[in-house]
């Protein structure tokens, strides 16, 4: 999984407005975003990610919130205008993982977060 | 710390895509409220969610058995299915007999196996074709 770790600190709200993202679970976006991370591939999320990671995916299915709760993510953004289910945002709701959607690609997600997280806005 | 040791199984049924890998986050739930070390907790959770995933992926049905000791937590993981025929080769990165099913759920790449020795301090895995496989895992709890 590609990953960067924050020199800047962003929070879940500036992740929300930088993918112009719809909030599909999650009251609280003050929580602060340590690293961010996009991939596809569940097991290296596994493998690479450290706690407090947000993960970009264009996957969908239940087994995404479950990486999240077991490597500790502090939330999923779900790119290209996938809209997960009912179950896996009941899922999201039950383990409190903030849930965001955007239409944005990934690659355009991981670039504005990239550019914001690394300071060179 | 102190911990009382401390037993439980969970049983998990193959092809069950819905409910995978929800005897992980169970688990981890369950060494949180023990009060282990955070650090431990995700390296047991990571550990467990692959295997459970590999479980639901290849076999009928299996067996989580978590046991915490103050000393450390261990996973022993049985299933009955089809087996692995040459464990050398499973445990190589990126090896894979995932159908492409599983593929989309984000697993199956050949990294499952590498990941749960990664994380664990102690590793042992059996397996007879047309039997099952069994899986042994510690991770230690800091002194």
């Amino acid at each position: 999984m590609t990953s960067l770790t924050c020199p800047h600190s962003i929070t879940l709200e500036e992740v929300r407005k930088l993918l112009e993202a719809e909030v599909l679970n999650g009251n609280d976006l003050s929580i602060k975003v340590e690293a961010v991370g996009a991939a596809d591939l569940l097991s290296d999320v596994l493998n690479t990610s450290k706690t407090g990671t947000l993960l970009l995916t264009g996957l969908v299915s239940p087994q995404v919130i479950r990486t999240a709760i077991v490597a500790d993510l502090c939330g999923v953004v779900f790119v290209r205008g996938k809209k997960p289910g009912d179950e896996i945002l009941a899922l999201a709701r039950e383990s409190k993982i903030p849930v965001l959607g955007t239409r944005l690609k990934m690659f355009e997600a991981a670039g504005r977060l990239y550019t914001a997280i690394s300071g060179n806005r | 710390m102190m911990h009382e040791a401390f037993e439980s199984v969970y049983n998990v049924l193959g092809r069950d895509f819905a409910n995978a890998g929800k005897v992980s986050t169970s688990i981890k739930d369950t060494l949180k409220r023990l009060g282990i070390n955070p650090a431990v907790v995700r390296r047991v959770a990571i550990v467990s969610y692959e295997a459970e995933m590999n479980l639901v992926m290849y076999a009928l049905r299996g067996r989580v058995m978590l046991s915490v000791s103050p000393d450390a937590v261990t996973l022993k993981i049985d299933d009955e299915g089809p087996g692995i025929p040459n464990i050398e080769l499973a445990m190589q990165e990126g090896y894979s007999t995932a159908t492409p099913e599983m593929r989309e759920m984000g697993f199956g790449a050949g990294m499952g196996l590498p990941n749960i020795k990664k994380n664990a301090d102690q590793f042992d895995i059996r397996s007879e074709v047309g039997q099952g496989t069994s899986l042994f895992i510690c991770v230690k709890q800091a002194a």
